[in-house]
């Protein structure tokens, strides 16, 4: 479905938008379709969109994440470009759709050519349309934590930190362990609770520990965890998503109520 | 190795509510990312060294045959003996066979962790042999009456503190002092007697030289060389994957293992022990035996070849969220930590061990760290896959995931769950978060969690809504 439309020579860009954002955190959505116009790109969001086959891929179920790799592959192929706000989706679909079928391959094929175009938002805002953010203001200290799939698997890095760069009065501070996992891992939080109550426990200690008055990152699994401890622990930080903070759309911080 | 008591759960639960272990943990792991990072970071180009080592390993593993019966060749040549062991059984029974033949009473061994892997401690002083571990930190478990709980310092889950304690007890004299140079003093002076006294002496090896015959080990103690050359016998017992060509090749594979490791350029003792005793030699063992162990690495050569690149360096280890939380006693295997939940299951059994392959969060800094590039998550998923085939899995979660991927694989269905799952956790919030939710307790034991909005960003997309869009 198109959402904008003002750029009409710009690529077309299908947003998958990941289902946490979908269901939990929509403000990252429109926060992504305004950037991405902001770029010059022509967004669509397809409504047959899901998930991307994370969970049940990482619980050792190939055969039942093929259907919904398939769903996606053909979803998606048709635009110039499938982007995610999230390095984890973005390194699903780009390192393990196509590991998914080896023994299959036309399905394959088809993977490997949505793998190449397939990018992680902030990544390709700044490798493949060259934007920076202007005339956007957040008033604030913040810390950024690198998630680890974007990180390791997609080699974000710079890019978030050259665009949160731009925003003016933003103060980034580093944060002591900031390419340490979460302790999120997807069904991991909930299977191993305590362990991963001890990791986000040291991180969330971490994030206090810089004061910053924000927290931000590029995949709201991480953000959720860090989120949720931070808020246990009764600490005051407000978490983000960055594209959030880039689009000038960082006013409710997740769990302040929506009304 | 022998399995220790409780299941994963109970052990971790164990680990976590120990703050000792905590603290003991993150004084040496945190020690030692700093210093790697810091060799690393020294070193003109990381990458490239590194992928010259996995292609010196690959080359190895790829022609493991040819260079293991070279290596045989040449250490016959030298005057060694050596043996061949399919299994920890036969391995164990081999290196008894010779002690007993060589009329032990007293074994000094220097650390080894395939030692550990087949259980040889356990089968010596079931030989009713005595066995005296030389090497600092496996002087101290011996003495506490443990495992190793890592595979570069055995002792890491014990403070300094707790060693001066052991120490107190059972040395024969107290330590002067609770100082590290006062203790280490003690540790020498109390092992001393055993260097001489021992009729075998058992190291493991790093490495395996073909084109010598030779073995390699890396050490910082010295104690593998006073373990190896007073006693008349000296056996080796080496993983057969530990072959490499040449000592070119050892030595290129040693810069990348000792940085890794430790962040030093090399070991203080790098040794090569080649043959025993020849005539007009000052020293050394009157008989050489090296044991070439299986024990699982051809069924790796054809499932996992990759995973027999490992130098065993705990660089994996140091940098794993999981392992500084539990501790290395908490997997129930010899080797902790990434590269163990990779092997355990090969040494015993998936079935049993199913547990360590998903207590992960697929991070992969392990990956990054690793001197040789083995992609352990990737082996972790493919272990995994084959428990959920072999239906391993607990039938509470594979059916959730299951009912889950049906769903996903459905959008039309999809958006119904959602239409009524969302609405339904919306009524456990209080001022934005969820601090309670029944079938989540996994999340809000320690979390909270935000309250979901009204509207999905689809439903609102599909209204043609445009909420929140900057103007």
């Amino acid at each position: 479905m198109t959402v904008g439309g003002n750029a009409l020579d710009g690529p077309r860009v299908g947003l998958f938008v990941t289902c946490l954002v979908d269901s939990i955190r929509p403000n990252v959505g429109f926060a992504a379709v305004a950037l991405l116009e902001a770029a010059g790109c022509r967004v669509e969001v397809p409504l047959s969109q899901t998930c991307c086959g994370q969970p049940a891929f990482n619980s050792g179920a190939d055969e039942a994440t093929k259907p919904i790799a398939k769903s996606v592959i053909e979803t998606f192929e048709p635009y110039d470009y499938l982007v995610a706000p999230s390095g984890s989706c973005a390194g699903m679909i780009k390192a393990h759709y196509p590991e998914l079928f080896t023994d299959d391959p036309a399905w394959r094929a088809r993977a490997e050519a949505l793998a190449a175009k397939t990018h992680e938002l902030l990544s390709f805002l700044v490798d493949l349309r060259g934007f920076r953010p202007q005339n956007v203001a957040c008033k604030a200290s913040a810390a950024y934590h690198d998630s680890c799939s974007g990180l390791r698997e997609l080699g974000v890095k710079t890019q978030p930190r050259a665009l949160l760069g731009a925003v003016e009065g933003l103060d980034l501070r580093p944060l002591e362990g900031e390419e340490t996992c979460c302790g999120f891992g997807g069904t991991f939080c909930v299977k191993y609770s305590g362990i991963s109550e001890a990791i986000v426990g040291e991180k969330a200690q971490n994030v206090v520990a810089t004061g910053a008055d924000l927290l931000l990152g590029g995949d709201l699994g991480c953000l959720l965890n860090m989120a949720g401890k931070l808020r246990r622990d009764r600490a005051k930080t407000r978490v983000f998503h960055a594209a959030e903070v880039l689009a000038g759309m960082a006013q409710r911080a997740i769990g302040e109520d929506a009304p | 190795m022998t399995a220790p008591a409780g299941n994963f759960h109970d052990r971790v639960e164990k680990a976590l509510h120990d703050p000792q272990l905590k603290i003991a943990i993150e004084r040496t792991t945190g020690n030692a990312r700093r210093k790697r990072a810091a060799a690393v970071a020294a070193w003109p180009d990381f990458e490239a060294a590194r992928a010259a080592a996995a292609a010196i390993k690959d080359h190895a593993i790829e022609h493991m045959a040819f260079y293991l019966e070279m290596f045989e060749r040449n250490a016959l040549a030298s005057g060694a003996l050596v043996h061949w062991a399919r299994d920890a059984d036969e391995a164990c029974r081999i290196v008894v066979d010779l002690c007993k033949a060589a009329g032990a009473k007293t074994v000094t061994r220097s650390k080894s962790m395939l030692g550990e892997e087949i259980g040889l401690p356990h089968a010596l002083a079931g030989a009713g042999l005595r066995r005296v571990e030389t090497d600092l930190a496996e002087h101290i478990i011996q003495l506490a009456g443990e495992t190793p709980s890592h595979i570069i310092w055995p002792a890491a889950h014990r403070t300094a503190e707790d060693v001066a304690k052991l120490f107190d007890q059972y040395h024969h004299e107290k330590p002067p002092a609770h100082d590290v140079v006062s203790m280490v003093g003690s540790a020498r002076k109390e092992l001393r007697a055993d260097f001489f006294a021992a009729e075998v002496g058992i190291s493991g090896a790093n490495f395996l030289v073909a084109e010598t015959g030779a073995i390699c080990t890396i050490t910082n103690e010295g104690n593998a060389e006073l373990t190896t050359t007073p006693p008349r016998v000296h056996i080796v017992t080496a993983g057969i994957e530990k072959i490499v060509a040449s000592t070119e090749h050892a030595l290129q594979l040693t810069r990348l293992l000792v940085r890794s490791a430790t962040g030093a350029d090399l070991t203080q003792y790098t040794t090569f022990h080649c043959g025993p005793k020849r005539p007009g030699d000052r020293d050394g063992p009157e008989q050489f035996h090296i044991v070439l162990v299986d024990h699982g690495r051809t069924q790796m050569l054809a499932e996992m070849p990759d995973m027999l690149r490992c130098l065993r360096c705990g660089a994996c280890l140091n940098h794993c969220v999981v392992y500084r939380a539990i501790g290395g006693h908490a997997y129930g295997g010899a080797y902790p930590g990434p590269m163990g939940s990779v092997l355990t299951p090969v040494f015993d059994g998936l079935e049993r061990t199913r547990d360590l392959p998903t207590a992960c969060t697929l991070n992969g800094q392990c990956k990054q760290v690793c001197p040789v590039d083995i992609p352990l998550p990737t082996l972790l998923r493919h272990w995994r896959a084959r428990s959920w085939r072999a239906g391993y899995e607990p039938k509470i979660s594979s059916a959730a995931v299951k009912a889950w991927a049906y769903v996903a694989a459905r959008p039309a269905l999809y958006r119904l769950a959602q239409a009524f799952a969302l609405p339904a956790m919306r009524l456990f919030a209080r001022e934005g978060w969820i601090s309670s939710l029944p079938l989540a307790s996994g999340w809000t034991a320690s979390r909270d969690f935000p309250k979901p909005p009204r509207q999905t960003f689809l439903t609102t997309i599909k209204k043609g809504g445009k909420e929140n869009r900057k103007p």
